[in-house]
């Protein structure tokens, strides 16, 4: 989809005179819902020749209220990923801002999660994740704000398809992606958007609710 | 060709909005709003005004601890950034003192160094 979207930005751009006549770009680029939202990642097929996606694996992770958090947690339900750390000085703050607007838009879909993963587990423990959600005014049963073992946490970005590395030549100390990324409910990864460009995350906010609908029925 | 014409305009602290944009941006956001309770916001912030005499020192060695932000209580840390020079930083906040309806006076590069000679590390 992601590829549709700039083939067809570029296409716009040779067209000058496509932007004077239409506001926004193409809202829906496809209106076939697989072909919007395909499982993303490697595939694998069985000697019998069934095929086996990509999926998130087991994971388990204490959140802000010290409540073990695992795949069950989002049993049924869709979620809404992202890494960060709380003393990171680049991009998270912008990141969390377009976050918060996923939250505030699904704030009373109880089919939609928001789950962040601290990459700086050492200094963001259980209370200073606590203190962050509340400081962004988030309810704690909606948005997770993860912390865990470091080893168990750095394995899980590239399922996400999210890079994340320790660098000390970088501000902050943790080189990361600002990947938004969407799970389905059976672990599949189907949308991503850049957390850092609130235009892409427009148009996500509008692809989630095309999503939530197809899914569960109800976007709202 | 609109954005060729509009870049002719007059654009009053370009380097201090660059700059901003850059190295500040991240956190106070480009309209200045800041983030939630996280992170205070710029545009309108009375503690421009109030702590005139720390901004300087605020930006190259950051600050920590409790801060009260149009009466909000903020509480995060601010890291510094040591990499800019006085010159940058005067323009800094002549940008953040006139932007978003700002009107919190003119700073100088005399000014700020004298501020930054004078900083509580």
């Amino acid at each position: 989809m992601r590829y549709l979207i700039i083939t067809i930005l570029l296409l716009s751009a040779l067209f000058g005179i496509y932007y004077f006549t239409v506001d926004n770009k193409p809202a829906v680029v496809t209106s076939d819902f697989e072909e919007a939202f395909p499982i993303l990642g490697f595939k694998d097929i069985t000697p019998e020749g069934d095929t086996i996606n990509h999926s998130i694996p087991d994971f388990s992770f204490i959140n802000q209220d010290s409540l073990e958090i695992t795949n069950e947690t989002f049993a049924n339900k869709a979620y809404i990923t992202d890494f960060f750390f709380i003393h990171c000085p680049s991009i998270c703050p912008r990141v969390k801002a377009q976050m918060l607007r996923v939250y505030e838009k699904f704030e009373d879909n109880d089919n939609l999660l928001l789950v962040s993963h601290s990459l700086d587990p050492k200094r963001d423990t259980v209370a200073a994740l606590r203190s962050y959600a509340d400081k962004l005014g988030v309810d704690g049963s909606k948005w997770h704000f993860l912390t865990g073992e470091k080893d168990m946490i750095y394995a899980m970005n590239s399922e996400y398809f999210i890079v994340a590395n320790e660098d000390p030549d970088v501000a902050g100390g943790i080189d990361h992606s600002g990947r938004i990324v969407l799970v389905d409910k059976n672990r599949h990864v189907r949308a991503f958007a850049e957390g850092t460009d609130p235009d892409d995350v427009t148009q996500f906010l509008k692809d989630l609710e095309w999503f939530l609908e197809e899914e569960y029925g109800n976007a709202n | 060709m609109i954005i060729s014409f509009s870049n002719c305009e007059y654009e009053a602290f370009s380097q201090g909005k660059a700059l901003y944009e850059s190295q500040c941006a991240n956190c106070h956001n480009e309209n200045g709003q800041g983030l939630r309770n996280l992170i205070p916001p710029l545009a309108g912030a009375d503690y421009l005004e109030t702590h005139k005499e720390e901004i300087a020192c605020i930006i190259r060695y950051g600050i920590e601890g409790e801060m009260i932000v149009n009466g909000e209580s903020y509480n995060s840390q601010m890291v510094g950034i040591p990499i800019l020079t006085d010159v940058q930083i005067n323009n800094i906040i002549n940008y953040i003192n006139q932007a978003w309806g700002n009107n919190y006076g003119l700073s100088n590069v005399k000014m700020v160094k004298e501020q930054l000679e004078n900083c509580n590390k």
